[in-house]
């Protein structure tokens, strides 16, 4: 096998065309206008306004499809010519006979004649980006557009396929809803604003995006809001999403001064992989930056919110916290990629906060799915180990490995839902241990689509799952160590050891569920209904049933996306197969590094070794817990959900650790100690982007770095250290004392409560009565009044003075007359 | 001849007008009055015209004195209608009678 080099890609780019590339905008605005019919129109319609929803989405979907064709046909046409530059940075393209002739009839044109002699032919592609300027302002223009690229395409083509299904999906599973229509107007408003997110040009658009996304997401997940918890989880989601929404702000506003006053990704990236910017301000921009993806795509240590957005209902928690959403931070840093790569030094290293923090997710998720008796909680527990997946993808260098997984993980994962979803629909639970048991007998289906889901998801061969883990095992470089050199971006052998304790971990813990779920005894049958809508199901109490099509069909169709889309990015040289059959999805998908504003990264060599090793963990993990569930625990009895003498509590180290994975690593009773929740986060948080603001400044100083900016580079960076320095020690700092301190602090604070607040609080209310008294007597009642009855009264007796003169006598007007007349005489005679 | 003997003449005519339109109770009286009023006005015109042709204005004062009397004529024989209509309705002239306007 030979080595797949992006640097021996193409040396030049052409731009990209095409109508529905420039015109993408569409998209998001169709939904846009979705939401606005449904939100005003919605009730009056037959179907409460979901017919609106689903037909949008649909023609999204289809248009999406198209510009992805129209994407590809570019890319095939870069592919079969040669870029011949026509003037200054500027490439078109020759078809690939004529463009020999041309190169050689110009000798000058060095990039073509060179790539024509050494056999290589093929042309990079430029995005499309169509803008507009709303706004200019000091030499710095506010521009909205979009930008349409494969990865751009791809995310649009994920969203709406999700999308799409889920509307369908939830006619059937919110029917009846008290807040139907709302609920279908927040998924098209999702859905817009992710598209709007996916395509931005620049990073001001991004930030409007992300910070939709979460608003919707909010909302659904508070979507029956009449119970606490839900309305709880909402805010708790939120919150936790503010306090990276902080590091996305700063990192952006950082970036913007680090690249010289642009807003615009792919200007951004340029120089970052130009090195024009400032390595340690692309680092900074980088950390504050992952922050934000760590409160969205839920990294360690701000995942705590997305279990808790279980609360939703299961088809939003299916689109939002599983396939699209949470992916939103694995995107910023797939689009900003140039940022950090550069500024993480992805290349070259063994070790970096972005693999870190991905693996560590891993296997947090991974582990904390193991105790959950939610079937919810694991899936969402499930969801956020593959982000971390992704995470550690992008953190290693292997940019179309992570892409590829969050493309093939929106299907398995959406599946594994809206399975999930199909049980709780009949058995009207989500706990697998009370209320489930034995469901493959009443839900066939279901049960042959979520077990395909589990697989795909597990990483079992040829499943979709399998080939995008096996992708990013391979890029991490770490099993290079048995095969020379693999030319990964570097040898990140950490990252392999815990993306394989993982792939063990979630093979052990899907069957787990799969157990649990649909093989024992039917455990339920009890159920008291708190499912959230008023119910049509009171009919059919009793043994579960199989749902209706429209919850069957997006679960097939699902599940054949599951099975069959990991071959689109079969790895090179497999089977033989020719090169144009192989890596179709990195091929069309990652920008050409020719392009500028895609780093040069390497793509590791696929190893055989490594995917059959990785195979045997996982089929050893699914033996290890078949054996346990399938053959232990059953045998014990077949309604039994754990072993009644099993190791955890024969063992007091393995009973520790249950008991630390049961209380969520802690992490929920260190947030819920103090106070407001966020308030510490956002506190420590602060503190720490105030830090790196400092450091940032003291460099900027030192250096005297791109002296051009550097007052404002000044000002934005001592704002945000004064600003978050303060707000965020003082956060930390009260929470800190108040956790040693807690009695006097209390009683100090209760004290200065009661005696300082409380009694201005009341002071100021009693003055305030007593002062709007003495206006209503006295200004009211004595001026106001006063002014208006005189006003009347005085018209009054005018008119009755006035009345007499209207004695209707001719001769009395005529003398009035008269002696006005010669009255006005006079004055003419003694005036002039 | 002097142009105040004019003057005079008119304004003792116009006064003369104005007792009888403001003391007549008699219809027919005032409208007589008020022809009494235009033609003091029309010998003042004529008078100022006469004395002042030197000046050389461009239409002299008689004209305006040609109007008013085509405009009186029209004037009392509007008049003389109204006061045939109140008569007809009231079977009197007295303008005291005549008081619908009144407050």
């Amino acid at each position: 096998m030979h080595a797949f080099l992006a640097a021996e890609g193409p040396s030049a780019a052409i731009q990209a065309g095409g109508w529905f590339l420039e015109n993408v905008w569409i998209i998001p605005a169709i939904m846009a206008c979705s939401f606005a019919i449904i939100l005003f129109f919605g009730k009056r319609m037959p179907k409460g306004g979901s017919e609106i929803g689903i037909a949008a989405v649909l023609a999204c979907f289809v248009l999406s499809l198209l510009t992805g064709a129209q994407w590809i046909s570019e890319v095939n046409r870069a592919d079969n010519c040669v870029a011949v530059e026509i003037s200054e940075g500027k490439y078109e393209c020759e078809s690939h006979e004529g463009a020999g002739e041309q190169a050689s009839a110009f000798g000058e044109v060095l990039g073509a004649a060179e790539e024509e002699s050494e056999g290589a032919y093929g042309a990079g592609l430029k995005a499309v980006v169509s803008e507009r300027t709303w706004w200019s302002n000091g030499g710095v223009n506010f521009t909205i557009g979009t930008m349409a690229d494969g990865l751009t395409v791809t995310l649009l083509a994920v969203v709406t396929l999700v999308s799409s299904l889920v509307h369908i999906y939830s006619t059937d599973y919110v029917a009846g809803d008290r807040r139907f229509t709302h609920y279908f107007a927040f998924l098209s408003l999702f859905t817009a604003a992710m598209l709007f997110f996916v395509t931005s040009a620049n990073t001001l658009q991004m930030i409007v995006g992300w910070e939709l996304v979460g608003v919707c997401s909010f909302a659904l997940i508070g979507h029956w809001w009449e119970d606490q918890a839900n309305s709880d989880a909402a805010l708790k989601a939120f919150l936790t999403n503010r306090v990276g929404d902080m590091g996305l702000l700063i990192g952006m506003i950082v970036l913007f001064f680090a690249s010289g006053e642009t807003w615009s990704i792919i200007d951004i990236n340029k120089l970052a992989i130009d090195h024009t910017t400032s390595h340690t301000l692309l680092l900074i921009s980088a950390l504050c930056l992952l922050t934000a993806v760590m409160s969205k795509s839920g990294q360690f240590f701000l995942h705590t919110w997305l279990p808790d957005a279980m609360a939703g209902p299961t088809p939003v928690s299916a689109l939002i916290h599983a396939a699209t959403m949470v992916v939103a931070g694995i995107y910023l840093v797939a689009r900003l990629y140039g940022v950090f790569f550069e500024g993480l030094s992805i290349a070259g290293s063994s070790i970096n906060a972005l693999a870190l923090i991905g693996g560590i997710t891993t296997l947090v998720g991974a582990s904390l799915a193991f105790v959950q008796d939610d079937i919810k909680k694991v899936l969402a527990y499930s969801t956020i180990s593959q982000l971390g997946y992704m995470a550690l993808a992008l953190g290693v260098g292997a940019w179309t490995a992570a892409i590829f997984h969050l493309f093939t993980h929106a299907f398995f994962k959406a599946l594994l839902f809206l399975g999930a979803g199909s049980v709780s629909h009949a058995v009207h639970s989500f706990n697998m241990k009370t209320d489930m048991g034995g469901m493959r007998k009443f839900m066939p289906t279901t049960y042959k689509t979520f077990l395909i889901g589990s697989i795909a998801l597990a990483g079992l061969p040829p499943l979709a799952g399998f080939w995008s883990k096996d992708e990013i095992l391979v890029g991490t470089g770490g099993w290079g160590f048995f095969e020379g050199k693999p030319h990964s971006n570097g040898a990140y052998t950490v990252m392999l050891i815990m993306g394989m304790i993982t792939a063990a971990m979630t093979a052990a813990y899907m069957t787990r569920v799969i157990y649990l779920t649909f093989y024992g005894e039917f455990r339920g049958g009890h159920h008291d209904d708190d499912h959230g809508h008023a119910d049509a199901h009171d009919a059919h109490h009793g043994d579960p049933h199989e749902s209706g099509p429209r919850i069957l069909w997006p679960l097939r169709i699902l599940a054949f996306l599951a099975v069959t889309v990991g071959f689109l990015n079969l790895p090179p040289g497999f089977l033989g197969l020719p090169k144009g059959l192989t890596e179709r999805f990195g091929h069309y998908v990652e920008p050409s590094s020719a392009a500028k504003y895609f780093p040069k990264i390497n793509h590791a060599d696929p190893s055989w070794s490594l995917a059959i090793f990785s195979t045997i963990v996982v089929l050893s993990a699914v033996a290890a817990a078949y054996w346990y569930y399938f053959v232990k625990v059953n045998r014990q009895s077949p309604a039994a959900t754990e072993l009644v003498n099993g190791p955890t509590s024969r063992s007091s180290v393995l009973k520790a650790g249950h008991t630390l994975l049961k209380n969520r690593y802690y992490l929920d009773h260190i947030y819920d100690s103090g106070k407001p929740v966020p308030a510490v986060g956002a506190g420590i948080v602060a503190s720490l982007f105030g830090l790196a603001a400092g450091s940032a400044l003291g460099f900027t100083l030192d250096n005297g770095l791109n002296q051009a900016f550097l007052p404002s580079l000044t000002w934005g960076l001592s704002l945000g250290t004064v600003v978050f320095g303060i707000v965020g020690l003082a956060l930390s700092t009260g929470v800190g004392v108040a956790s040693f301190v807690k009695k006097p602090l209390a009683w100090a604070t209760n004290w200065t409560h009661e005696n300082l607040l409380d009694a201005t609080v009341d002071q100021v209310g009693v003055r305030s009565v007593q002062a709007a008294e003495a206006v209503y007597k006295h200004i009211d009642q004595g001026v106001i009044d006063t002014a208006v009855n005189s006003a009347g009264a005085g018209s009054s007796g005018a008119g009755g003075e006035l009345r007499r003169l209207a004695s209707g006598k001719v001769q009395q007007y005529g003398t009035i007359m008269f002696a006005g007349a010669t009255l006005l005489a006079g004055l003419m005679i003694i005036i002039i | 001849m002097y142009l105040v003997q004019f003057l005079l003449l008119s304004a003792v005519l116009f006064c003369i007008g104005v007792y009888g339109v403001l003391v007549r109770r008699n219809a027919v009286l005032v409208l007589m009055s008020i022809e009494l009023i235009l033609n003091a006005v029309n010998i003042n015109l004529v008078a100022f015209g006469a004395f002042n042709r030197d000046v050389g204005a461009a239409i002299p004062g008689e004209v305006f004195a040609l109007f008013i009397i085509a405009v009186a004529a029209a004037e009392v024989g509007v008049g003389l209608a109204m006061v045939l209509t109140i008569y007809r309705n009231r079977k009197s002239i007295d303008l005291h009678q005549v008081d619908l306007l009144k407050g």
